[in-house]
């Protein structure tokens, strides 16, 4: 008989500690929703438990019922999809009369979306969620490119989303935390994001959609009725990663909350080592609408698979310092096993595989212990 | 029914005219299917960079049983995700997310009913036709397409109706012309209280306008291209007036596909009108940035 691995090569259940915090706000896992791709969770609820997320970040809301625009309102395109839905919504009225109870009672932690066209608009729906039941989180849309200045006045200017920001950090007080929203469709995301935290934001959700568009080649005329709408999915992955490192290198101790084009746990873990103290996954829910709780499972496999036992150690890993120069590992020879004759060369190699595959596992739990020190995270 | 996401098993692929039948070992879609329902697909296989699922409404389910439960789609091939779909082999492995959307409404007693299916819209009219029949309605059917390798299921519905006519644009195949020339003799002969219709907007909108000028209820499936198929995406909206008169953008695969003809602005389709909920107050100038 041949040379088993004894075990080691099981994938164990390891436990990974996956709370996170995003600001006071102390979520049970990293895995969210993203606002616009999972509505208010009842929809997504149907196929697994909102409530096993980190949390549900709902389609923005705005004061008033929305009707959005006409259709067409979505084209595919490569790796990814425009849409330009305008904000559809019911408004804060409804939203708070049924769709914030149902989260709440699901046992389903919310954080709640707003957007709006005037400084105004963002104050007055962050008073009323200011003593609504249930409202784990505020995220402020100041980004979404279908509306009439297509994301230009708020996400792009320091000044206007500042202001945005100061006037609904003046409602809530310190009552839950803050996060906005930014677009990566501008040209120095670190500016942005700073003014916002000075403004009084929490944290950062990176990235929105980027402006994009489509022609029907058919028609000869634009694919969305909009005419430009936003890009999302994996095609807008790497410039959503840049945004998250770019922002985490600048202002390392603000909470990410990263997005764009997340579709397995690897994804997810790309935007975490980037910086990302959470994330959220959207358009993925559109391919698959178990995604997020899958994503779940496998950010935590990938995270034991490296020798993480908490997520938190992981949050911008890929910034430490370069590694020293490996210490070779003192080679483990392997007991030959009793084994016949013409197996023992294949059982040789298999124990090498082994003893180096070990190896390899020490060294990097070796390096993740070095750098959780080093960061000083707790 | 709450839909569920299987990992379904494809039993047969066959062409059929200018479609493709497929047929997928789905569990837990085909018990619950009713009649109007639909399936969503995901489409490229694993490592795909088609994102978006394709709605395809059910043509036949079966529950569970020898097969394990089965749900049969007609697929007309238009882009890559339709395209994958059509080299789909036995065997090979599908994702799919069923029973979704709202069914046919079903008279409560035998009334005679006439079903209008454009192209593979005929699809959904099988099971329906079927369902009518085992409550005793007369049912007639009008099957209309461009040409005669368009016309979808004719065989099966014909067992399934008491009569069935075909026409299509070119003559190839049938009454030389429109398949809703035939809507007002149809009516008349049967002494319909209800039409069915599935196929494209001008077609249903047609059929919701002749319903109209009888007096008699008309049900449509509407054909919305979809992003998500379960609700979310907010995509496939058209504006429907609701019970309380007002007037909303309504995402065709929860409250619809299947939607009574009167509560759809047919001319408003593809707009937001002035007067739906939340309307107005936005985007006069779209796209003007």
């Amino acid at each position: 008989m041949a040379a088993e691995p004894s075990g080691t090569a099981e994938p164990a259940q390891v436990s990974v500690d996956m709370t996170t915090d995003l600001g006071s706000f102390r979520a049970a896992n990293p895995i969210f929703t993203a606002s616009g791709t999972a509505a208010s969770g009842r929809e997504l609820n149907q196929f697994f438990d909102v409530a096993a997320l980190g949390g549900v970040v709902t389609k923005s809301v705005m004061m008033r019922p929305r009707a959005g625009r006409p259709t067409p309102r979505m084209a595919e395109t490569p790796a990814g999809m425009l849409n330009s839905i305008g904000l559809q919504g019911p408004g804060i009225d409804a939203f708070c009369d049924h769709d914030l109870p149902w989260l709440v009672e699901r046992g389903a932690k919310a954080v709640v979306s707003i957007a709006g066209g005037h400084v105004e608009d963002y104050r007055m729906l962050a008073h009323r969620l200011r003593d609504a039941p249930g409202v784990a989180m505020v995220e402020v849309n100041i980004s979404c490119p279908n509306v009439e200045d297509r994301g230009q006045v708020f996400a792009c200017d320091p000044w206007e989303a500042s202001r945005v920001i100061r006037a609904v950090r003046g409602e809530l007080a310190g009552k839950m935390p803050l996060f906005a929203k930014l677009s990566p469709d501008v040209t120095d995301i670190v500016e942005i994001a700073k003014a916002c935290v000075d403004a009084g934001a929490d944290g950062l959700s990176m990235i929105n959609t980027l402006l994009g568009m489509s022609i029907d080649t058919t028609a000869m005329r634009p694919a969305l009725a909009g005419i430009t709408g936003g890009l999302s999915g994996p095609a807008i992955r790497p410039v959503a990663v840049r945004c998250v490192w770019q922002v985490h290198r600048a202002m390392p101790y603000i909470p990410i909350l990263g997005m764009g084009g997340i579709m397995t746990g690897l994804d997810a873990l790309e935007f975490i080592l980037a910086g990302a103290s959470a994330v959220s996954v959207g358009t993925a829910v559109f391919h698959d609408p178990s995604a997020p709780i899958r994503v779940l499972g496998e950010l935590r496999e990938a995270l034991a698979e490296r020798g993480f036992s908490r997520v938190s150690d992981a949050v911008g890993h890929a910034h430490r310092p370069p590694d020293p120069a490996p210490v070779p590992a003192p080679a483990v020879v392997a007991e030959p096993a009793v084994v016949e004759e013409a197996d023992a060369e294949a059982a040789g190699e298999l124990a090498a595989d082994i003893a180096d595959g070990d190896a390899l596992a020490d060294a990097e739990l070796t390096d993740s212990d070095d750098a959780a020190r080093s960061g000083g995270r707790t | 029914m709450r839909p569920v996401q299987v990992r379904a098993e494809v039993l047969s692929r066959k062409r059929l005219g200018a479609y493709h039948l497929v047929t997928l070992v789905a569990p837990g879609i085909g018990d619950t299917a009713r009649p109007g329902q639909f399936v969503a697909v995901a489409v490229g296989g694993a490592r795909t960079g088609l994102l978006l699922r394709r709605a395809f409404a059910i043509h036949t389910a079966t529950p569970a049983g020898m097969y394990g439960g089965t749900v049969q789609f007609a697929v007309d091939v238009h882009g890559a995700g339709t395209a994958w779909i059509a080299e789909l082999r036995q065997g090979d492995a599908v994702d799919v997310v069923g029973p979704l959307g709202t069914p046919f409404r079903l008279p409560a007693r035998p009334v005679a009913a006439v079903l209008v299916g454009g192209g593979y819209g005929s699809a959904p009219l099988f099971p329906l036709a079927e369902a009518l029949r085992a409550r005793d309605c007369r049912v007639d059917v009008l099957l209309g397409a461009a040409t005669a390798e368009r016309i979808f299921a004719e065989m099966e519905l014909k067992r399934a109706s008491t009569s069935l006519r075909v026409t299509t644009d070119d003559g190839s195949a049938g009454h030389t012309g429109r398949v809703t020339d035939l809507l007002p003799a149809a009516i008349e002969k049967a002494k319909a209280g209800v039409v069915y219709a599935c196929g494209p907007m001008a077609m249903l909108r047609a059929c919701a306008e002749i319903a109209d000028s009888y007096g008699i209820v008309c049900q449509v499936a509407v054909e919305e291209s979809m992003a998500c198929g379960i609700g979310v995406c907010m995509t496939c909206v058209l504006p429907i007036i609701g019970d309380d008169q007002v007037t909303r953008m309504a995402r065709s695969c929860v409250e619809g596909p299947v939607f009574a003809a009167d509560r759809v602005r047919w001319a408003d389709l593809g707009t937001v009108p002035v007067d739906a909920l939340g309307a107005g107050s936005i985007e006069l100038t779209a796209g003007a940035t």
